[in-house]
């Protein structure tokens, strides 16, 4: 039985901005994101893939960040719920669901509106039936997602990608 | 969750031999999805983790002659939204897009959910009755093996040590055949199934010609119920002869109590499910 693990360097793009982290092997991502580069806009909840709170964009393709090793993701580009606004101007998706009641007590929303972005930007015009089979990964316990679904829908329609 | 000695080889001839010279000790990861909550809840241990994420030419989608090449590193969201597959094996596309959730599926792995052989999987009832067959590498070779004969138990398939999933081979289904798969869901619509069924069905002037049908989450591992399949074959499809055929699945299964349902309860649903399965297939409903 070893004992001793090593540190790894990791080298990534999140957001646009390259960004080294060392890191044990057993790092999640959403704890990299977290702890590591003081990026806290993702969260983490249920930790076992199922809510949808961590949720990025790993070269382009949503994943849960908490089922996702930091070593994994070495050279990947990431986005998350920073990279989502241009400087001060709001994502028309997080408009949309400030508009529109699209969260409550917040904790769901970074994973929310990453998953509807990459949603959006695969297809600009979903039907409700394509954002509820979408966004069936992303739990809230606050609105009874009939607003995140009518945000999207919103945000849609204002060709919001 | 314990930390381990990472590894992540640029080439399968890497991987088998790190696989070779930590033995026991190490474990394949591929998309990591399943692997990953079973290191946070203890119930796997690996002092040294062989990641395949960078292993190159393992993630492809080939048609060969009737059947399909699947490469083991293929994401299930790529089978799922595949047009050749679709075009050539749509049941298959089917199962691979009831998995989980899209987040999932951008991750896991065909080979990664084979060597995972949790019973209540969603495509493989399917890929029995497709007679799918397992392509394994080690450093002595290549061998294949009949999906039946790879599903030895719970969490338990016939990889040896040293061993690599590198394709799956999914035969399409016959000429003319009818393909479904019933999902039985009583909890959340992104949950492993109370019980999944897979079923396929070629009628021909009312007469089953062939018939198939896979069963998940009702035994140590999903399995085929030939005994059913040989009762409808060659006879008159009628609602009385497939809810027959349907009861007999009670006698085949052997489910676990779990939060998804009772052992009674899911043999009770085994039977329901397997005749809706039927109907659909076999053109009754």
């Amino acid at each position: 039985m070893t004992t001793s693990t090593a540190l790894h360097k990791v080298s990534l793009t999140i957001n646009g901005k390259k960004y080294d982290a060392e890191v044990p092997a057993r790092r999640t991502l959403v704890d990299m994101l977290r702890y590591d580069l003081g990026l806290t806009g993702t969260k983490e909840a249920c930790s076992v893939g199922v809510c949808g709170a961590c949720t990025v964009l790993l070269n382009g393709s949503i994943v849960a960040s908490c089922l996702t090793l930091a070593v994994q993701a070495d050279g990947a580009e990431i986005t998350t719920i920073e990279g989502i606004a241009d400087g001060d101007k709001l994502h028309p998706l997080q408009e949309s669901f400030m508009n529109n009641g699209g969260f409550q007590c917040g904790i769901c929303t970074p994973g929310q509106i990453v998953a509807s972005k990459a949603l959006l930007d695969s297809n600009p015009h979903p039907t409700e039936d394509e954002i509820k089979e979408w966004m069936m990964g992303n739990l809230c316990r606050c609105t009874g997602y009939y607003q995140i679904i009518e945000s999207i829908q919103k945000a849609a329609e204002a060709g919001g990608k | 969750m314990r930390d381990f000695f990472f590894h992540a080889p640029d080439n399968l001839q890497e991987a088998l031999s790190l696989l070779n010279e930590h033995g026991d000790d190490a474990r394949l990861m591929a998309g990591g999805t399943a692997m990953m909550l079973m290191m946070k809840q203890s119930l796997l241990e690996a002092n040294h983790v062989v990641s395949l994420h960078k292993v190159p030419g393992l993630a492809y989608i080939n048609r060969d002659n009737g059947t399909l090449r699947i490469g083991a590193l293929t994401k299930h969201r790529d089978v799922e939204t595949s047009a050749e597959v679709k075009a050539t094996n749509p049941l298959l596309a089917e199962v691979y897009s009831r998995i989980a959730t899209v987040r999932i599926r951008n991750v896991g792995t065909v080979g990664g959910g084979l060597a995972h052989s949790d019973p209540a999987q969603d495509p493989q009832p399917a890929l029995l009755a497709l007679g799918a067959r397992v392509k394994i590498t080690s450093a002595k070779g290549e061998r294949e093996v009949a999906l039946s004969d790879f599903l030895v138990d719970y969490y338990e398939t016939a990889l040896e040590p040293g061993e690599v999933i590198t394709e799956l081979i999914v035969p399409n289904a016959p000429d003319g055949a009818k393909g479904v798969y019933i999902k039985y869901l009583p909890r959340t619509a992104d949950d492993y199934p109370t019980v999944g069924v897979a079923a396929i069905g070629v009628v021909n002037g009312g007469v089953c010609q062939d018939v198939r049908l896979g069963l998940g989450a009702l035994a140590p591992t999903a399995l085929r119920a030939t005994s059913v399949e040989d009762a409808l074959k060659g006879q008159q499809v009628t609602a009385q002869s497939v809810r027959q055929a349907a009861e007999a699945v009670a006698d085949l299964v052997d489910p676990l109590d779990d939060p998804r349902g009772s052992a009674e309860y899911k043999r009770d649903m085994s039977v329901v499910f397997a005749r809706r399965a039927l109907e659909q297939a076999l053109g009754l409903s």
